[in-house]
């Protein structure tokens, strides 16, 4: 029973941080371009270097 | 670039486009301070991640462009810049560089964000939270805890579960009380009375340290109907951001030029009968207006359907919509945008919505007799077990529990999850729909009303073979063609090898060009120019003529042919039991020609926009209903008054804006395969709400006669939306035939070339 007492809120507060952290990411846009997020991995360029020619 | 073709062509097309002005992509942008200003683009074309690169990069290297960021879901670029470090017109210039399109967004109708969905996905993460962990205390209460661990248990789930369905419960809470003070019930007032009641009772339950109480079930029951709800949304929008991008074709601004010669951007709602206004070549009409300079050939397909432009001159009166091909014109409003033709198409469509206003969806209708039903039950449940025992509490218990059981979890998965699946499906035949409803109207339709041009016909005059001289004159004609862009000079220039344009050509709008090769005098364009009226021209076709030093030596014929798929489509929807008409606004000639060759019985030549809505008044007032295909914006009202409608994305705006349904992969293939998901995904819904019944006869009488126990419950709820979904899930893989890919226009053109 002790240990239920300890268990249960700390329980509760990771499930909690899980709804934060969803809560966060979608505010922060994360979840507005779903298919585009797919389609980046394929860009092998580092992001921030200077561009010198165009491959395509 | 690797699978992108630069759309050149379109971008040469839009010289005079409000992309290009700063002052409009200023006031389209939004202020974020500090100087900064986000501009946000329609970019139809992206399709790959080379093209996100492509454009990103492009971006980037402009000065002035702090972050530009392509949203590869709604087909968009947000680009923040600051205004004091460059010109804006650079950045769609810097887009339109790489090839691609960039349209600018209404600020008043597309900047907002989805609020909705946001606060649905928020509701439903926090009904996902509660649900999973009162479950979890659940568990152990069914397992057989302790009495003080129990009612331990009970009160934090009721500390999550009371916070969790004030916030989550919100969306069917609004519903529930607008429908009940209209006097009406929708499906979203059994689902708060029963989720609210279980929630007080099982707050009863627990303060008197009773055995059961209900947080799981009403908080799980949020959790699932939330799902279906946020997904529906989700369709919903996607369909409809997708249209509103293709409806950024038409430049919301006229060039106004004053009296003293000054010339001024403005809105299309500042237009004033009286005022002049500059039209460029390639532009449409913002209002109607009367030309006061300038000679140029008019293209009024939108209107009335005819492929063929008009020429107009000085005193002409041109409508809104009409797009000027040739020349510059000078033209004076005959008045204000908000009465001008489309404006007046638009009241009409208004006016015809109220055929539609009075379907309801089967979600609701079903809701109609289940909402009264239910209550009916629990009430009955109550009275019988308090009055027949004198135990109050068990009677209210056991009500609530045919309340929860009878919820309609199920029921309202049912149909939004077949609609889902169904909108996937279509989505990728690049097929959109407006809602569900439509999907539903579309399954009970019983005939298919076509309009001719540019639905049935490939809407633009092709070169259909020389009827005239010797063939290797058409080199020449295409030669004098390339200076034009009148459609049948874009027609012979498709149709001929590509030669140097001539050099000393003029173009007479209205009539054709001139050139003077060689001390000749060459001229292609119609039967009076080129003093060709003495010889005999082949019937269904449009002509134009090549003449020698004003002596006809050679004639080309011109019609606005049949796609390759429509007889197949007519014949396909016939075999699947529809009737078929044809509502044309063209001569009587081509459409009874048209009709006869697909097989349409019924066709009615030159209708207007007013006769095609009473033909199809006609047919519902016999009991049909009809499923309009059209694209123009003559048939826009008649696609509003159908009882369905489909229209493809190169249909005008407002015609685009009426239809149900728009297909953009210019296929009349999409109609049949639309119908056919359609079928099936009324068949799954009715199978559904079968499943659904049968779930409540077995739990129905458990729950009356008071033998259902919370875990029951739950475990019922569960199993049952688990089985509607599963079999929603079967529409994706059965098999039902794809659009066949249309025949490329340019190989049919080919074949009738006489060689």
């Amino acid at each position: 029973m002790s240990s239920v007492l300890f268990l249960i809120p700390i329980a509760l507060f990771l499930g909690a941080l899980g709804l934060g952290a969803f809560l966060w990411s979608l505010k922060s846009g994360q979840y507005d371009d779903m298919e585009g997020a797919g389609l980046r991995i394929l860009d092998d360029d580092e992001p921030g270097k200077p561009v010198k020619n165009d491959p395509h | 670039m690797t699978c992108c073709a630069p759309a050149i062509e379109a971008s040469a097309e839009n010289i005079s486009a409000p992309e290009t002005n700063d002052d409009i992509l200023r006031d389209a942008s939004l202020d974020l301070g500090n100087g900064h200003l986000q501009l946000e683009l329609a970019l139809p074309d992206i399709h790959c991640a080379a093209c996100i690169n492509t454009i990103e990069k492009a971006l980037a290297q402009l000065p002035m462009v702090e972050t530009a960021r392509v949203n590869f879901s709604t087909k968009r670029v947000r680009v923040d810049y600051a205004p004091a470090k460059g010109r804006p017109s650079a950045i769609t210039a810097a887009i339109r560089a790489r090839g691609y399109r960039s349209f600018l967004l209404d600020p008043e109708t597309d900047n907002q964000t989805d609020t909705t969905l946001r606060d649905l996905v928020r509701a439903l993460a926090v009904a996902g939270f509660a649900a999973a962990n009162i479950m979890l205390f659940s568990v152990s209460i069914w397992s057989g805890a302790e009495p003080v661990t129990r009612d331990l248990f009970h009160w934090i789930s009721a500390l999550i579960a009371v916070p969790a369905v004030a916030y989550a419960g919100r969306p069917f809470f609004t519903s529930a009380w607008r429908a009940l003070r209209h006097g009406a019930l929708n499906m979203d007032v059994p689902i708060s009375l029963a989720v609210l009641l279980a929630l007080a009772l099982s707050l009863f339950e627990t303060y008197n340290h009773g055995q059961h109480a209900y947080f799981d079930a009403s908080v799980t029951l949020l959790f699932f109907l939330l799902i279906g709800r946020t997904l529906d949304h989700m369709m919903r929008e996607k369909a409809r951001s997708a249209v509103r991008n293709l409806a950024r074709l038409a430049p919301p601004h006229a060039n106004r030029r004053h009296e003293d010669g000054r010339h001024e951007k403005i809105a299309l709602k500042e237009i004033l009968p009286g005022m002049l206004l500059d039209i460029a070549p390639g532009d449409r009409l913002p209002v109607d207006a009367e030309i006061v300079s300038g000679d140029s050939d008019v293209d009024i397909s939108l209107i009335n359907g005819e492929p063929v432009p008009e020429h107009a001159g000085p005193g002409s009166a041109l409508l809104a919509g009409t797009t000027n091909l040739s020349g510059p014109l000078l033209v004076r409003a005959t008045n204000a945008a908000a009465d001008s033709f489309l404006a007046r198409m638009i009241a009409l469509m208004e006016a015809a919505e109220g055929s539609k206003a009075g379907y309801k969806n089967i979600a609701d209708r079903a809701a109609a007799i289940y909402a009264p039903t239910v209550h009916i039950l629990a009430l009955g449940t109550l009275l019988f077990w308090g009055l027949s025992t004198g135990n109050w509490h068990m009677a209210i218990l056991y009500a609530i529990a045919v309340l929860i059981i009878t919820c309609p979890c199920a029921l309202a998965l049912a149909v939004p999850i077949v609609h889902i699946v169904a909108s996937g499906r279509l989505f990728e035949q690049n097929i959109m729909m407006r809602d569900g409803a439509a999907l539903e109207r579309l399954a009970q339709i019983d005939r298919g009303a076509f309009d001719k041009t540019g639905t049935l016909t490939i809407g633009k005059p092709r070169f259909t073979g020389q009827f005239y001289g010797k063939p290797e004159l058409l080199a020449r004609a295409a030669s004098l063609a390339a200076i034009s862009r009148h459609p049948f000079s874009k027609a012979i220039r498709t149709a001929a090898p590509d030669l140097p344009a001539v050099k000393k050509a003029r173009e007479i709008p209205g009539s054709g060009i001139e050139a003077k090769i060689a001390k000749d005098t060459w001229r292609l364009g119609n039967t009076g120019f080129c003093h060709a009226d003495a010889i005999d021209t082949p019937d269904q076709s449009s002509v134009v003529w090549l003449s020698r030093n004003d002596v006809p030596v050679a004639g080309f014929a011109f019609a606005d042919p049949i796609r390759p798929e429509a007889a197949k489509t007519i014949a396909a929807l016939q075999a699947l039991g529809l009737q078929t008409s044809l509502l044309s606004g063209d001569r009587s000639a081509p459409v009874l020609y048209t009709a006869e060759t697909l097989g349409i019985a019924d066709a009615r030549p030159g209708l207007t926009p007013e006769q095609k809505v009473a033909a199809l008044n006609d047919f519902s007032a016999h009991g049909q209903k009809t499923v309009m295909i059209g694209d123009g914006i003559n048939d826009a009202p008649a696609l509003r008054a159908a009882f369905t409608s489909m229209a493809p994305s190169s249909a005008a705006d407002i015609g685009r804006n009426a239809a149900d349904f728009v297909y953009t992969n210019d296929n009349l293939g999409a109609v049949v395969f639309t119908i056919t998901i359609a079928r099936r995904a009324a068949a799954m819904v009715r199978q559904n709400f079968g499943l659904a019944i049968i779930y409540n006869c077995i739990a129905v009488p458990l729950a009356v006669t008071g033998h259902v126990t919370p875990l029951v419950a739950a475990i019922a709820m569960s199993s049952s939306s688990i089985i509607v979904t599963l079999n929603a899930l079967r529409l994706r893989w059965g098999s039902t035939p794809k659009p066949t890919p249309a025949t490329t226009p340019a190989s049919t053109a080919a074949l009738s070339i006489p060689t």
